[in-house]
């Protein structure tokens, strides 16, 4: 397949060296806008590029030079991951044949078919790609605001210097201090991410500060891997957290940043640290572009992930209702190759195949002790429904915990070098 | 096991039957001393079993049967054996079948230099005698490893696919995911550059849950056998 293409690209080139200017050509071809280039926008501008670079206009529109991922920034501040690490940059896509424009999308208009950038570029698009992760909903949690109070009460689900801040505090944390997460509701990013997230802090606290305490305040009353988190935190990391659920509270939570209080169900304790992980919604140019719903996500058919509003729009990963599959970066690249085949096929009648997904989660809970959870899925006409799925078991042994750690930095290699090149 | 050389009740069998008044004959392997010869033969200029026997080339393999790979003592294994072990992999009768069958079908990265015994009677003969050196309860059908075979083989139609490669490189965004397309093996397995029967038979193997692998498990059982095929093609000629 690369072979027939680089002897392609040689004969067309050849051919418009005689002939004309190669803008020319390029002008003709249709036109993909990508915007947000982590593990969806990403993973769909490689794919194009790859598949169907001579034919098609790719432009991918990214905020940040440089991707700092989420997943495995848990596994920093538990100092088993190097910042720079999770750090990738677009050269590698770029050199496959993708415009990349770091500046941020300020509109869309689907009328007349374009997208406006901060700096006042206006990109026309035959097909826009929308992947803009999370934004979170104000007023989820009383008292705390992203905008005025991240940097005393950190969410740090998007990451980068928030990730860096929170670290930061953990270990700066006074001895026999107080840890506080307050979890989001459903639907959100990463449902295992508070709990693997907890893990870590809980070991960073073990081996720095091992009087410390750990509280969880939960509006849900289960979550992801549960039994696996619970049994780990026990094993690990015995008398550290507690968790409280909606049924002791967790669910009435009031924050005072001003003060480093936390109320729960009227009740007023101190914290030393308190990472405020809020309700979610759809990134906000998908707000903007009005392919949202109520509930602040954007709903897509399942067998194509193509908005429910409008035809010549995609919205995946984080942002999207999809039905069964969680938000997670496995779920967007896995989705993403059904956005670029289904675009391919649209614009240059290459075969479209149907629509399978798949996702698996790792998790970290202490040193070498990993676990995961994943399932396969298939459209419906409803929804992404889950077809087979499977979890590991609590009690597995230190070996098996071992390999399932090391398949996944295996995992982070591989779809970084999916998504970045 | 395709031919049954002789049947045999236990007491525990018997009983077993009564409960349930159905027949729980448990087969025999094999012939336990054809095998010892076959041991001789093919397997000795490596492994040693038997009283005293100790780790060469390979390792003892006294008490195999039930054994999780890559457990042996004071054994270095592979790579493949090890991560085969810790996912879980133990040795039955079944999983010791498709292993000597074709040893790099069930654990790629094996050390074992062995091309692999094809015929069905001597793989059974070669195990009966492998079985008498375990010391779990013989001849019980019930107890585990269980003294009965299953038929693994693939069926020589579903080997014969000519798989579509180009199909292969649409199914293959699946697995590079995880399995990097440059042939890397971080924690995860390169599934790059495999001869495409082996492919083939690992991922009917995974399929069929011989290999214990759960990811892996859930991504065969939806591949039907073209599928399979495909990318098995595919990630033949990856990276040549």
């Amino acid at each position: 397949m690369s072979l027939n293409r680089r002897l392609f690209i040689g004969t067309a080139a050849a051919m418009t060296a005689g002939l004309a200017a190669p803008w020319v050509r390029a002008q003709t071809k249709p036109r993909v806008v990508v915007i947000g280039g982590g593990p969806g926008g990403g993973t769909v501008a490689r794919y194009l590029a790859k598949d169907a670079g001579d034919a098609l206009d790719i432009t991918l529109v990214e905020a940040n030079p440089i991707y700092t991922t989420c997943f495995f920034s848990n596994l920093y501040i538990g100092g088993f991951w190097d910042f720079e690490n999770l750090q990738h940059g677009y050269d590698k896509i770029a050199a496959g044949g993708v415009t990349v424009i770091n500046d941020m999308a300020m509109g869309v208009d689907r009328a007349a078919k374009t997208v406006t950038l901060a700096g006042g570029q206006v990109l026309p698009y035959d097909r826009l790609v929308l992947s803009p992760g999370i934004d979170f909903k104000d007023g989820s949690v009383p008292g705390w605001s992203a905008d005025q109070h991240a940097e005393i009460m950190p969410h740090a689900y998007k990451a980068g210097p928030q990730t860096q801040l929170l670290k930061k505090q953990v270990e700066e944390m006074r001895e026999g201090g107080l840890f506080c997460m307050v979890a989001p509701p459903n639907p959100y990013r990463c449902p295992p991410g508070p709990y693997e997230r907890i893990s870590m802090v809980a070991h960073v606290l073990k081996t720095r500060n091992p009087t410390a305490k750990i509280l969880v305040l939960d509006p849900k009353d289960k979550y992801s891997k549960q039994a696996l988190f619970e049994e780990g935190w026990q094993k690990h990391y015995s008398g550290m957290v507690e968790w409280l659920g909606p049924d002791m509270g967790g669910g009435v939570v009031e924050v005072r940043p001003d003060t480093m209080e936390v109320v729960v169900d009227g009740e007023v304790t101190k914290v030393d640290v308190c990472n405020v992980i809020p309700g979610q919604m759809a990134g906000k140019i998908a707000q903007i572009a009005q392919v949202t719903d109520d509930n602040g996500w954007a709903p897509v058919m399942p067998d194509s992930m193509k908005s429910k509003l409008d035809e010549n729009v995609f919205v995946l990963g984080d942002a999207s209702a999809q039905g069964d599959m969680p938000k997670s970066g496995f779920a967007a690249n896995s989705q993403a190759k059904i956005v670029a085949m289904t675009i391919r096929g649209e614009l240059t009648g290459s075969k479209v195949f149907p629509a399978k997904y798949t996702n698996t989660c790792w998790s970290l809970i202490a040193p070498e002790d990993g676990v995961k959870v994943g399932a396969s899925y298939e459209p419906t006409p409803e929804k992404i429904a889950s077809v087979t799925s499977f979890v590991s078991n609590t009690g597995e042994d230190a070996a098996l915990r071992k390999a399932t750690y090391e398949e996944s930095l295996g995992w982070y290699a591989g779809i970084t070098t999916d998504i970045f090149g | 096991m395709r031919k049954a050389v002789s049947r045999i009740w236990t007491a525990f069998a018997i009983l077993a039957a009564g409960a349930l008044a159905a027949p729980a004959s448990a087969e025999l392997i094999g012939d336990a001393q054809r095998g010892a010869t076959l041991f001789e033969r093919q397997c000795k200029a490596c492994h040693q079993i038997g009283e005293g026997a100790i780790n060469r080339v390979g390792p003892q393999l006294n008490r195999i049967f039930g054994r999780r790979a890559a457990t042996g003592a004071d054994f270095t294994y592979s790579k493949s054996m090890a991560r085969m072990g810790a996912d879980g992999l133990t040795w039955t009768l079944e999983t010791l079948d498709v292993y000597i069958e074709n040893p790099k079908a069930l654990v790629s990265g094996t050390r074992m230099n062995y091309r692999g015994m094809a015929d069905d009677q001597s793989r059974s003969d070669l195990l009966a005698f492998l079985r008498t050196l375990s010391d779990n309860p013989q001849n019980i059908p019930e107890a585990e490893p269980t003294a009965r075979m299953t038929d693994h083989d693939l069926d020589p139609a579903i080997l014969s696919i000519k798989g579509d490669p180009e199909y292969g490189e649409y199914l293959s965004s699946e697995c590079v995911t995880c399995h990097q397309p440059d042939g890397t093996d971080q924690g995860i397995p390169a599934i790059t550059m495999w001869p495409e029967e082996d492919f083939v038979i690992a991922m009917h193997a995974y399929k069929r849950k011989f290999r214990p692998h759960p990811v892996m498990q859930m991504m065969a059982s939806r591949l039907s056998d073209e599928e399979i095929a495909a990318l098995a093609a595919y990630f033949a000629t990856l990276g040549q």
